[in-house]
């Protein structure tokens, strides 16, 4: 990784267990700051688990554990004392379905911002304002905004997901196939959308669809049974290969 | 020949069809002549009372079988207070419950914590009685109300409502009885509509930096929200008609009293402490009629709830 692409996370040795499983095996891995990087493999390879130990949220489940480390700005994220509120301000995460909270538009932005801050109307009202411009959703929902969120689209719910996320301000984002329960044309706003907001923050993405890591990332992992088998420049990673089981994967052979 | 056989059982087939349509749709009409003949029946049976004492019956204090004067007053008010007190205390409790065995509770303990809530709600409400009077009234006399009067019957505008003679029995005992019948009930609906919550909704809430008691407020209890008024209406139905627990620890004395530790009385205890020495017409059809007016309580309540249910699903369609 050459010298404009600064490192923001640092993931070393990580393992990562299912009670007894092992489901991540010694991975080591830099995401450049301000660069999308995406994790492609099979179902089961472990790039959705890798994913979520950066927010710890295998945290809520008592049998999964981690070790190794994953360093942001200095702390480990997986130290037994990180704040977990503190961490998932920074961290911030979107799912492969749209999740509305059931409450208005303008509720499931200032959400996450009322955990952290205590802003005016006026403040908050900007927030809100500036994430659904973020996320491009600004336009379609501004008159509804004490709506209900569970009435939009998919599509629209999974970039009021990426407004809600956003609206923490957060330094990474993590992206869990966000577009695989959405139709194509969604599924292009969406990835317009990542391409704009890597300008302001860390991009994460977990998808199935390698076209998709082709369109949207700068740098591709892919991972196989808990081994990251390859990493690099997106471009180099979908065209030269190094490893024989990469290429047999993009090019569908297998997987 | 072979066509004709054919045909004959075509035939047999739709005759069975008919009688059985016909018959589930006679069981399901029963239900409703059922319904149509009790509330027939308790309003000729009350016609004497109505006649003698019209509306004032619902108003009047009175209760006194010697000369022949009636008003329902006294279990009326009972029966909402206990009703109200017990769900004041069920439903937080409920709450808990459900909230540790869907969120905190280790998965080794879910299910044994389950069975237990549900077998506290197939328990005879006798037996809640029994233990109501024998165990925990001696328990809440020497221990609990002389606090209460001395603590709480001391304060100002509460103060009137818990000071009293401690004598065990009385509305209180008799609301944290029911309430402690009811929570199972509500727990239990909590529980079940908690558990069908998406695991992917709640991490969303977890993934903004949300702690527990903020997603389950937040989150759950919203999306929950028609479930859990559900459960709530369940165990206040059944606070509203319990009898046989109610009528070992509530006192059974038709006296109005500011004192929650005072003993009173509710429709369903006298109905059944009543019934058997009621004589003459006019008690006899007074007793009915307070069974009228439970119904009429029990029905205008659950009809509230699917009010506000309906309203509320109408609110978020049209938001949709």
């Amino acid at each position: 990784m050459n010298a404009e692409n600064k490192p923001r996370v640092v993931v070393k040795d990580l393992n990562f267990f299912y009670g007894k499983y092992r489901a991540l095996k010694d991975i080591n891995l830099d995401i450049a700051d301000k660069k999308v990087t995406a994790f492609i493999g099979p179902s089961g390879c472990g790039k959705s688990t890798l994913l979520r130990t950066f927010n710890r949220m295998y945290q809520l489940y008592p049998q999964q554990t981690a070790t190794g480390s994953i360093m942001l700005d200095g702390d480990n994220i997986l130290d037994k004392h990180q704040d977990l509120n503190k961490l998932r301000a920074k961290v911030g995460m979107v799912f492969q379905k749209p999740t509305p909270f059931p409450m208005s538009i303008y509720d499931n932005i200032a959400f996450g911002v009322k955990l952290y801050q205590n802003l005016s109307k006026n403040d908050m009202d900007e927030r809100v304002e500036w994430a659904l411009k973020k996320a491009a959703l600004w336009g379609e929902v501004k008159d509804k905004l004490k709506q209900s969120g569970m009435g939009l689209s998919g599509g629209q719910q999974q970039r009021l997901c990426i407004a809600r996320a956003i609206a923490v301000k957060p330094e990474v984002l993590l992206l869990d196939e966000p577009t695989s329960a959405l139709d194509p044309i969604s599924t292009a706003h969406i990835e317009k959308l990542i391409d704009e907001l890597k300008e302001d923050f860390t991009i994460v993405i977990v998808t199935h669809n390698m076209q998709q890591a082709a369109r949207v990332s700068d740098f591709t992992a892919y991972m196989y049974l808990g081994d990251l088998i390859e990493f690099g420049d997106t471009s180099t990673v979908f065209t030269n290969p190094k490893r024989k089981e990469t290429e047999d994967y993009i090019t569908g052979r297998f997987g | 020949m072979q066509m004709s056989l054919h045909n004959a059982r075509l035939k047999r087939q739709s005759v069975y069809d008919t009688l059985f349509r016909n018959l589930t749709r006679l069981a399901a009409f029963g239900v409703l002549v059922l319904l149509a003949a009790i509330l027939t029946s308790l309003v000729m049976g009350s016609m004497p009372a109505i006649h003698a004492f019209g509306f004032g019956f619902l108003t009047t204090p009175d209760w006194d079988p010697v000369n022949d004067k009636f008003g329902a007053l006294i279990p009326i008010v009972g029966t909402l207070v206990t009703s109200v007190i017990a769900l004041v205390i069920a439903i937080p409790v409920s709450f808990g419950i459900a909230l540790f065995l869907t969120e905190l509770s280790p998965r080794v303990l879910r299910r044994p914590l389950g069975v237990a809530i549900e077998l506290l709600a197939g328990i005879p409400s006798i037996i809640y009685g029994m233990w109501g009077l024998f165990v925990f009234a001696p328990l809440f006399a020497d221990h609990i109300e002389p606090w209460l009067n001395q603590h709480i019957g001391t304060l100002p505008y509460i103060g009137p409502f818990f000071s009293g003679p401690p004598m065990g029995i009385g509305i209180l005992t008799a609301s944290i009885i029911l309430a402690i019948m009811v929570i199972p009930f509500i727990a239990s609906v909590m529980r079940d509509v908690f558990d069908v919550v998406p695991t992917m909704l709640k991490e969303s809430a977890y993934g903004l930096g949300s702690t527990t008691w903020e997603v389950m407020l937040s989150i759950v209890l919203p999306y929950t929200k028609v479930g859990v008024a559900g459960g709530i209406m369940l165990g206040l139905g059944r606070a509203l008609g319990e009898t046989m627990a109610v009528t070992f620890v509530i006192g059974n004395s038709h006296e109005l009293s500011k004192s929650l530790l005072n003993p009173g009385n509710s429709i369903s205890s006298s109905l059944a402490n009543e019934f058997t020495e009621a004589f003459g017409e006019l008690y006899t059809a007074s007793l009915i009629e307070l069974g009228l007016i439970l119904f009429f309580i029990t029905f205008v309540v659950l009809s509230l709830a699917r009010y506000m249910l309906y309203k509320l699903g109408q609110r978020e369609g049209k938001a949709a």
